[in-house]
């Protein structure tokens, strides 16, 4: 978005501007470039001088790239499904039922939940005396060690669906106003030559609808790098994610050096997919509204 | 003491709620009595101060305050416990400047090791207690590598394995449940489990287990004779495929179990090895059902690791009045009020009482049973490590987890763990510790 068109003044005038955004300039030099800095610098200094020690720590962690492994398949299979029940979810409440408003407060709700707290929540159901196994049992199907680590695989779905159930809502909220911004005028103009529901998703809706997915594909993918509470409550251990070892390597291991190499990994890899996208967007909005 | 068992952490609303009364207190004092706030910590000005790392917990210190308040009569103690590394710099800090305000102190072998060259020598003290029953282990380990005697043993800890009594028909013929080796105990662990249906062998493997120490104190050094100097030697691997065998026949679930006491009380688990704290619970509902047993040996012995606390002088301070403390202390009256209030075993003769809690009791057999084996192999936890311990324990948990849990062969994980672990410990340059040999000064090399 471009704000109205800023008219060069005098260098009093200028100054003025200046000094209203000097708190903001040093709130964010102090709370945010100076962490930053001395969390890079952690990472790559030892007591004597700059090194690699801590980096080479990190990569020879066996929890690394089982880290590195289940961050990334964790997005791979997170992201599509959650935009495509956020698009199902927000194109049903664009059809207006009855009781929309109940719909949207009851989705959205995962949205007010901590991330412990829905983790929490759905370990009771997935623990081996948890709700789901105990319906298991009434049916006489036997329990099953869901967040057993011999199981990878359902420990993997026990953390996408609690996962799903926690952050699909945030696309959807995002998905909803986007929605909301486009007149109705296209979809009528569509309706009016026939188009089918289909024809007007794929052409119309999708077509407007996307910078706002690309938005909430941005944050959901930066957010994703920093699942962490829910695999943590759900697994423990077992199921390692990047954020889930910076905190092992700050606090159990008491090792924040190491702690500060991962956490540069995840910004590297959080900086590079929004890079990514952003490019994306602008080659396409780029060929589409030229 | 890094694992307590009764370490609680303060939530956000505890502190605002104890900062609301820190604020209101002067207030509510000057209203009610006129009286401006008093120490609580204890003794007051003009007291003998006992600095520790032990009891940090409020209701530990308070426990301990009150043994102090009934069996030390002569000396008015005031008693102080604080994290390991503010209590190593106040003890070295205070020494140095030769203004020593600290009447003696108390820690963990592991606490007390770095401070060798502010403490007293305590022989002709040492030379009176003889008679206490104080193992010739703890005095030796008590001379800190020296020739001299640096603190008194004061109480100890250790780990020990409960087992249900219906476990018992399935032990291999001929095997005393009471000296098992580590042979019989996996046999034991296959045969419960073939007739059991299940694995009833457990394992304190979740995320705040002490798994860890099972191989540095027990299973490395009962199978290789030492914990970092035999490391990744044929011996280790031999432990580590043992290990392999016995943890396919225990419960897959202890990647859960923090504590055995609670899957043993439950039932879940029939057997299983744990710390002392950790596994008292189990039998309090039907003591009788219940043993506790030393643990197994192996070809070099009944390794077992020993948590063991001490006392000493800093160097500078009234060795007499000290001495009249530590006295007061090793009487078996008071260590077994310390046994009954805050869970850590005497290390000076007693008969137990019978009105001891039947699990105190049970555990106290075991800890007694383990320590006078004729092979009995003692092991320590890591010692001068300092806030590297938790990595020290990584290394023995990775091991775990690529050998076992995934199946690795030990031999390439050893290697590979055997260069981050002598990489942490030149980061510390810490000596060797038991059942390593120690030599004082040189930099522990892994094996």
């Amino acid at each position: 978005m471009t704000g109205p068109p800023i008219v060069r003044r005098p260098k009093r005038r200028l100054s003025a501007a200046f000094l209203l955004i000097l708190p903001s300039i040093i709130f964010m030099l102090l709370l945010f470039a100076w962490p930053m800095v001395s969390g890079v610098l952690q990472a790559v200094r030892s007591p004597d001088g700059f090194s690699m020690t801590y980096i080479n720590r990190m990569l020879a962690d066996p929890g690394f790239w089982a880290a590195v492994r289940n961050t990334l398949l964790l997005i791979v299979v997170l992201l599509p499904l959650q935009f495509m029940l956020a698009l199902a979810m927000a194109l049903l409440l664009q059809a207006r039922p009855k009781g929309q408003g109940v719909y949207f407060y009851l989705w959205a709700v995962p949205l007010g939940v901590s991330d412990l707290a829905a983790g929490l929540v759905w370990l009771s159901i997935f623990a081996d005396r948890g709700y789901l196994n105990s319906v298991m049992d009434a049916l006489g199907i036997g329990p099953v060690s869901w967040l057993s680590y011999e199981n990878y695989g359902s420990m993997f779905l026990a953390v996408v669906i609690a996962e799903l159930w926690r952050a699909t809502s945030l696309v959807m909220v995002i998905v909803v106003s986007g929605m909301q911004g486009i007149p109705k005028d296209y979809d009528e103009a569509a309706n009016v030559f026939g188009a089918t529901y289909l024809q007007r998703l794929r052409h119309v809706w999708l077509p407007l609808l996307k910078p706002s997915l690309q938005v909430a594909l941005i944050l959901r993918t930066i957010l994703a790098f920093q699942t962490f509470a829910v695999a943590q409550a759900l697994t423990g251990q077992d199921f390692q994610v990047l954020v889930g070892e910076t905190y092992r390597w700050y606090t159990a291991l008491q090792n924040p050096n190491v702690a500060s190499a991962l956490a540069l990994v995840v910004m590297a890899v959080s900086m590079l997919a929004a890079v990514v996208y952003l490019r994306l967007l602008r080659e396409d909005t780029g060929s589409g509204k030229r | 003491m890094p694992e307590s068992f009764y370490t609680k952490r303060i939530s956000r609303r505890q502190a605002l709620q104890i900062g609301a009364g820190v604020t209101a207190a002067p207030f509510l004092m000057g209203s009610l009595s006129g009286c401006s706030g008093a120490s609580t910590s204890g003794g007051g000005a003009g007291a003998f101060s006992f600095l520790s790392t032990q009891f940090t917990p409020v209701e530990e210190k308070q426990r301990f305050e009150k043994i102090l308040g009934s069996q030390v009569k002569d000396v008015k103690v005031s008693y102080n416990s604080m994290a390991v590394g503010d209590f190593t710099t106040q003890v070295t800090s205070q020494v140095k400047a030769g203004k020593v305000s600290i009447g003696m102190v108390g820690g963990l072998h592991g606490d007390l090791a770095p401070l060798a060259e502010s403490l007293e020598d305590l022989d002709s003290l040492a030379g009176q207690m003889t008679g206490s029953g104080i193992g010739d282990s703890l005095w030796k380990l008590a001379k800190l590598g020296g020739s001299t005697t640096k603190y008194i043993p004061w109480m100890q800890a250790t780990y020990v394995v409960a087992v249900h009594k219906s476990a018992l028909e399935w032990l291999p013929s001929g095997a005393d449940v009471k000296k098992l080796t580590y042979e019989q105990y996996l046999d034991w662990a296959i045969a419960a489990k073939k007739a059991a249906g299940k694995p009833v062998f457990g394992f304190p493997a979740g995320p705040k287990g002490l798994y860890h120490r099972f191989f540095q104190g027990f299973l490395l050094p009962s199978f290789t004779g030492g914990q970092i100097s035999t490391f990744s030697s044929p011996d280790a691997v031999q432990a580590w495929t043992y290990m392999q065998h016995l943890w396919a026949n225990m419960n897959p679930a202890s990647t859960n179990y923090d504590n055995l006491q609670e899957p043993l009380a439950r039932g879940e688990i029939l057997v299983g090895w744990d710390h002392v704290a950790r596994l008292v619970d189990a039998p309090k509902a039907k003591p009788d059902d219940w043993l506790m047993v030393p643990a197994p040996s192996g070809p070099k012995g009944l390794g077992y690791l020993l948590v063991v606390a001490g006392y000493g002088v800093p160097k500078g301070a009234d060795v007499a009045k000290a001495s009249t403390v530590i006295k007061a202390l090793s009487k078996p009256a008071t260590q077994i009020e310390v046994l009954r209030q805050n869970a850590f075993f005497p290390v000076v003769k007693a008969t137990m009482p019978t009105d001891l809690p039947a699990a105190v009791r049970l555990e106290a057999n075991a800890v007694a049973g383990q320590q006078s084996a004729p092979n009995a192999l003692l092991a320590l936890p890591p010692v001068g490590l300092g806030a590297k311990d938790g990595e020290v324990s990584q290394v023995f948990k990775d091991c775990f987890k690529q050998i076992c849990k995934e199946g690795k062969a030990p031999t390439v994980v050893l290697g590979q763990q055997a260069k981050i672990l002598q990489a942490i410990l030149d980061e510390v340059k810490v000596p060797c510790w038991a059942p390593d040999p120690v030599t004082t000064g040189k930099t522990c090399k892994v094996g």
